[in-house]
């Protein structure tokens, strides 16, 4: 008994699956182009969740307000078009790109080129700080004699069998 | 010396924005109705259903036009202010009771005391997506032209009233 319960239990999840919150409709072809369209839009309550996974009341409001301007046969455009007209270029996940804008488009990049500018400063600066150094005849002779030894192992390697 | 100066220059330019930007309320969304003409419409008056009320009738005067619910508690903060301002007598002020129940309104009116010219009901909130409003309280100022002027997002402080909204009035009266 204890072990049937565990299992229903385990079950649950397969029963309540959270799906986009959709309301009520009669006709499937114009839910699923609604939503499509709500999926790019920002819900102004809840700010982070798109119209068409938002559960507040405004966002059940706008989807119906949608809906039925699908209904009398405007566009996806014109009904952006329309929400942009009445709450501004907030709705929109894809943000135009105008003046005030532009920061937003071009910022990252702006910063990425200040960054990559600022790298090849610094390291043409610390190439210029480190000088060749030259060395002299009998440092050379020594740097040689010591590369000799250790590379002399190597050249008559021991007789391992023996 | 350089090595600390630009580091420092630019850490005060991130402090100096996250300062601004840790400032502004994401919740207020710039509007683009103002500068715009207020949306139309028609709905029944609250107290009177049988009677309607429309923007157009107030062609000529500047007006506040207040959306309010009872469900909505930030309305109690803002709502002395209204009552004071209606004692004044200086600009008409029209609410909408925004996705209510008739009843629920006018018992909140009753409680709190009525501070409105006239009030409209806004039940399936169809008026409201019009004028953008997302977030209860909302007050539009509307110009003679019946043209949207100021739009407050959210309760209407002393200081917002004080230092905005009554010298946008008398300019507008002006006018």
């Amino acid at each position: 008994m204890k072990y049937l319960l565990i299992l229903l239990v385990c079950l649950l999840p397969v029963f309540s699956h959270a799906g986009e919150a959709t309301d009520m409709a009669a006709d499937p072809v114009l839910e699923k182009r609604m939503i499509g369209l709500a999926e790019n839009l920002r819900c102004l309550v809840c700010q982070n969740e798109s119209l068409a996974s938002s559960h507040s009341e405004l966002a059940e409001d706008l989807r119906r307000e949608v809906r039925e301007q699908m209904q009398k046969g405007l566009s996806d455009q014109e009904i952006i078009d329309y929400l942009v007209s009445r709450y501004g270029d907030f709705v929109l996940y894809d943000p135009p790109l105008k003046k005030s804008t532009l920061i937003l488009w071009f910022g990252p990049f702006a910063l990425l080129l200040a960054g990559a500018g600022m790298l090849v400063y610094q390291l043409r600066k610390r190439k210029s700080r480190i000088p060749e150094a030259e060395l002299s005849a009998e440092d050379a002779q020594r740097a040689a004699s010591l590369l000799d030894e250790t590379a002399e192992p190597s050249n008559q390697p021991k007789d391992n069998r023996a | 010396m350089m090595r600390f100066i630009l580091p420092f220059v630019v850490f005060m330019i991130m402090a100096a924005f996250m300062y601004v930007g840790l400032g502004l309320n994401p919740r207020e969304v710039p509007s683009p109705l103002v500068g715009k003409a207020a949306p139309a419409f028609t709905l029944p008056q609250l107290h009177e259903p049988s009677k309607q009320f429309s923007p157009q009738d107030m062609k000529g005067k500047v007006w506040l036009f207040n959306v309010w619910a009872s469900w909505c508690t930030a309305c109690e903060g803002e709502h002395p202010l209204f009552m004071e301002l209606s004692r004044k007598n200086i600009v008409p002020i029209y609410g909408m009771d925004y996705k209510d129940k008739r009843e629920n309104g006018e018992a909140w009116l009753r409680k709190h005391g009525n501070p409105y010219t006239l009030v409209v009901s806004d039940i399936e909130g169809r008026v409201g997506i019009d004028y953008g409003v997302y977030g209860v309280p909302e007050t539009y100022l509307i110009d003679k032209q019946g043209i949207i002027r100021h739009k407050q997002i959210g309760a209407v402080t002393p200081e917002i009233l004080d230092e905005t909204i009554l010298p946008l009035i008398k300019e507008l009266q002006a006018k």
